[in-house]
């Protein structure tokens, strides 16, 4: 007879590695007591150890495919995509952030277990199977990015962002959960799977079920950051501390696009034709705007935030797109997207030095000739972002615009690909910048190990996948093939 | 039709010439010191100019195929396949590529001293994405060539560019961005159009429907017209081509632009000869259009370069204008002139590069009377002069005439009028000479100007030979291209009999 032990991890299998990212997280707080100011960097590889085992964990767990705990928590190959590239992004942002802290003197270990907390948030989002554990999941989220993005509580920016946030992610919450309610009050469930269920019967011209797809949109969107509901966005991406923008614009994008597959291309599938109108709509003008806005933006993070939009604006694109295709490009997408997107981070965080902000983009000036690498890197990644290939920005932007002209949306990878033309131009002006502009005084950039190991991943996978991209493609596709 | 000869040497020869020079470039980012840099340059260019020659002695001239083929899956998810191969066309932009990439580093020598090691590390990039470019025969892989070249060439432009080189080099980049972007979505297209593929072999072998072949025509054309450059999308060229250093002044000129028109020989025309043939009146106008606008620009132009890069505007006309002939002589005399143009263009920027490093001014007025001073430089830009203008006996004078008859046949107005731009090319070329290297000195200090060195000497000698070797036994270039060309047309006309009434009314119309 097993054991009750036995049982019990029986039963918390399907979950083993959120258990360990809590776990992780709770022992960061304890260990934070007994460690000096100086030697806080050990709860930052402590984090990343924890973060390595989950992802042992997950790889134990692939394949699996069923629901667990009453159907609320789907263990699927779906959110198991998912789950590595959150690894990803929070494994990057440990890395980035450890030097990072100690220069801007905020280097505390909630910092640490708050950023495991967030990702704990975003796993159950991915994982949710139902409504209640997606909004469960996404507020955790929500709340410990809040708080890093507050992080630097002497600083009025800081504060400033954290407030901005807070105060309008509150506001999307209360629309999203009006949206679940009156899902909830049509279907008589919460759960995802119920949900498809009911529609599959139900009348689809029904105006409340209409308004509920419309709340959940906008409250999405307002997560990943699609335009109009972007005026966040630039105000909490510079004034957070530049790790933490870092891994916001990253994992909790991820995490929203997530979200959006299983609710948009799953659970409202009979909708599509509905959704779809709106989606691509919501595309182009985030698209538009984002890559407009960065054109003339003189800060770097504020740059990177409009770009951020703009890249959540091809990914909707995948989204309107839809199908098996389209999630799997926006899996693809979303992917490469946090890999590039955080190295570039990393790049600007090397600017930052006690005493001097090297947050504008003047400060790069010169960059190709007195630092080389940190020039190099930047230039790979500025390449990505727009496009151009052999980097996996490109690979990531083929499949998008693949997907939708198989989607019959011609139309709307047309714009997609004039809007990447248009992005040239602000991430060209980087490098133009770095390599054609004389460098102003002398520059000592930040180095550390952690820091150029988390360069030196970045800008491996952003090469790589762009060169041979078929088994990053192959996992997606198998992905998506599990729940569709 | 076409068939993919694989593995006609014991080695891979294409991949070979493709990825040597990528890893001389990842050689380089070990070496600091400039001279070892520069030397690292030289050899892995010239091995790539050694390698030519295999290719070009096993080369079957008599067969229309695809050869040196290989083949491997790439991306099997998307049908993606590393496709390469090469025939009778682009085997001489291959080693026309290898030619003037070796002379761009041998002219750098010493014009660039300032990040050495980068500079030759962009040049060997641009070389292996530019042979990727004429070897490919996967739609994707091609793409992946024809963007990736312009990283290394935005930097050339950029960094080692002149004074403007900043506004130069992001429009040269957004030019052919915004082109190039249009035609990923019309790849997108054929690929599901044709039944998921990039196979170019396949393609060419598809017919697709009429009104997606006038859309999908029109998004290649947007690329390819913006690289050509075809009038009115051409004014990238003069600002790119004024900043940027000598090296990549001939490489643009050289070979970049002639990517434009090879993509309409290798693509537009075999995959939408329908719509090549109801496009082609607007795109003769547009050509003769360039060949006018681009001579008049050139007389009024006060910079060396400009003038030069205002004629290259005119002689790409000639080359669409015997494209679009959509004939045997106007196809060969268009791709022997693009060859030409390589040449003789590429040998120009070579001259005003050398006499920059020796003045540092481009004006034309700065100049006058240096014939005396420097005899060797004078016959040399004499020689490249003439054949510019297309005198007989050079190479120009062999292309010109043939794009002329193939344009008479096909149409005898646009051949009158393009005529008149080889009488406005002699024109401002012979007036171009005669202010540099006639009259008395002007300027003082062209008084101890000095000839020129063995080096430049060695860079200039193959071109002037290719200028002779060409116009005095043209069949050299036309038995390489003959067979594939006339195959070429033989499948566009096969494949347009079908055409529906309006091209026939168009082709009526027009007199072909």
């Amino acid at each position: 007879m097993p054991s009750m032990f036995q049982e019990f991890a029986r039963s918390i299998m399907p979950i083993n590695a959120e258990v360990i990212v809590v776990t992780t997280a709770l022992l960061v707080l304890i260990f934070d007591f007994f460690l000096a100011k100086e030697s806080k960097q050990y709860l930052g590889w402590f984090s990343l150890f924890g973060i390595i085992s989950a992802a042992i964990a997950t790889y134990k767990l692939m394949g699996a495919n069923g629901a667990f705990f009453g159907g609320t928590f789907l263990l699927d190959p779906f959110s198991t995509f998912f789950k590595f590239v959150f690894y990803i992004a929070c494994g990057l942002g440990i890395l980035l952030s450890i030097n990072y802290l100690k220069i801007e003197d905020i280097h505390r270990g909630e910092y640490y277990a708050l950023l495991l907390f967030a990702t704990t948030g975003m796993m159950l989002m991915a994982s949710a199977g139902d409504l209640i554990t997606l909004y469960l999941g996404l507020e955790l989220m929500a709340l410990s990015i809040y708080i890093l993005a507050g992080f630097m509580r002497r600083d009025n920016r800081s504060n400033e962002s954290a407030i901005k946030y807070l105060l309008l992610g509150a506001f999307s919450s209360g629309i999203m959960l009006y949206g679940m309610s009156l899902l909830y009050g049509l279907s008589g469930t919460t759960n995802l799977a119920g949900i498809l269920g009911f529609l599959r019967g139900a009348d689809l011209a029904n105006p409340v079920l209409f308004l509920a797809m419309i709340m959940l949109v906008v409250s999405f969107g307002f997560k990943v950051a699609a335009v109009p509901f972007h005026m966040w966005v630039p105000d909490v991406y510079e004034g957070a501390p530049t790790s933490v923008t870092a891994f916001m614009s990253a994992g909790p994008k991820v995490a929203g696009f997530a979200v959006l597959l299983r609710v948009f291309t799953y659970t409202l599938e009979p909708l599509h034709a509905h959704s779809t109108v709106i989606i691509s709509g919501l595309a182009v003008l985030t698209m538009a705007v984002g890559n407009i806005m960065a054109l003339s933006q003189t800060n770097i993070k504020r740059m990177l935030a409009y770009s951020s939009i703009a890249h959540a604006g091809y990914a909707l694109v995948g989204l309107a797109a839809g199908g098996p295709e389209g999630a799997a490009s926006v899996m693809l997408y979303v992917c490469i997207y946090a890999l590039m997107n955080m190295g570039a981070f990393g790049v600007v965080i090397m600017l930052r030095k006690a005493g001097e902000r090297g947050e504008e983009i003047g400060d790069f000036a010169g960059l190709g000739k007195t630092n080389r690498t940190a020039a190099f890197l930047m230039l790979i990644f500025m390449f990505s972002l727009t496009g151009i290939p052999p980097m996996a920005g490109f690979v990531g932007k083929f499949y998008i615009f693949k997907s939708a002209v198989q989607a019959g949306l011609v139309w709307l990878a047309v714009a997609g690909v004039l809007f990447s033309a248009v992005s040239a131009y602000f991430y060209l002006r980087i490098i133009m910048i770095m390599y054609m502009n004389e460098p102003k005084g002398s520059f000592e950039l930040t180095t550390s190990p952690s820091l150029a190991l988390a360069l030196a991943i970045s800008v491996t996978a952003v090469i790589v996948i762009g060169v041979y991209p078929t088994n990053l493609l192959n996992f997606a596709r198998a992905s998506i093939a599990g729940i569709m | 039709m076409l068939e993919l000869k694989l593995h006609q040497l014991d080695f891979p020869l294409l991949s070979l010439m493709i990825f040597l020079p990528v890893l001389g470039a990842f050689l380089l980012l070990f070496i600091r010191n400039a001279a070892t840099a520069r030397w690292i340059a030289l050899a892995f260019s010239i091995i790539e100019i050694v390698l030519c020659i295999p290719m070009l002695l096993n080369f079957d001239s008599s067969i229309p195929h695809m050869q040196f083929g290989e083949s491997a899956p790439w991306i099997a998810a998307w049908n993606i396949n590393y496709r390469l191969g090469v025939d009778g066309i682009s085997i001489l932009f291959v080693a026309l590529t290898t030619l003037l990439t070796t002379i761009s580093i041998m002219v750098s020598w010493t014009a660039i001293q300032d990040r050495v090691r980068e500079f030759m590390v962009a040049m060997l990039f641009l070389e292996a994405a530019i042979i990727g470019v004429f070897v490919s025969l996967d739609l994707f892989l091609f793409y992946i060539f024809w963007e990736a070249m312009l990283i290394p060439m935005y930097l050339l432009i950029g960094v080692w560019g002149g004074p403007n080189r900043l506004y130069a080099a992001i429009k040269f980049f957004l030019y052919t961005l915004v082109g190039s972007v249009l035609m990923l979505v019309a790849i997108i297209a054929v690929y599901f159009a044709a039944g998921r593929t990039f196979d170019v072999l396949e393609l060419m072998n598809y017919k697709f429907s009429y009104t997606f072949q006038m859309v999908a025509f029109a998004a290649f054309f947007a690329a390819f017209a913006v690289k050509v450059p075809m009038f009115p999308v051409h004014t990238w060229l003069p600002d790119a081509h004024v900043e940027a250093p000598t090296a990549g002044s001939i490489i643009l000129a050289g070979i970049l632009i002639k990517m434009g028109a090879y993509g309409f020989l290798r693509f537009s025309l075999p995959f939408f000869p329908d719509a090549a043939l109801s496009w082609t009146p607007a795109i003769m106008i547009l050509s003769v259009i360039a060949i006018i606008y681009g001579a008049y620009m050139a007389f009024a132009q006060t910079d060396f370069k400009k003038l030069i890069a205002y004629s290259s505007v005119s002689h790409m006309g000639f080359v669409t204008l015997g494209i679009f002939a959509l004939n045997l002589q106007g196809l060969e005399g268009g791709i022997l002139q693009m060859l030409n143009h390589g040449v003789s263009t590429g040998a120009l920027f070579l001259a005003v590069g050398v006499i920059y490093e020796r003045t540092h001014t481009r004006l034309i007025a700065d100049y006058g009377g240096i014939a005396a001073r420097v005899p060797v430089y004078a016959t040399f830009l004499l020689i490249i002069t003439l054949s510019s203008i297309g005198l007989p006996g050079t190479n120009g004078f062999i292309g010109e005439f043939t794009i002329l008859l193939g344009a008479f046949m096909h149409a005898k107005s646009y051949a009158v009028i393009a005529s008149l731009g080889i009488i406005l090319g002699a024109g401002y070329m012979l007036w171009l000479y005669q202010r540099v290297a006639f009259g008395k000195i002007t300027n003082p200090h062209n008084e101890h100007l000095a000839d020129m060195n063995l080096r430049e000497v060695a860079a200039a000698l193959p071109l002037v030979a290719l200028v002779f070797i060409v116009g005095l036994y043209p069949n050299a270039a036309f038995g390489m291209m003959h067979t594939s060309v006339s195959n070429l047309i033989q499948h566009v006309n096969a494949k347009a009999q079908s055409a529906p009434v309006i091209t026939q009314m168009i082709r009526t119309v027009t007199g072909n």
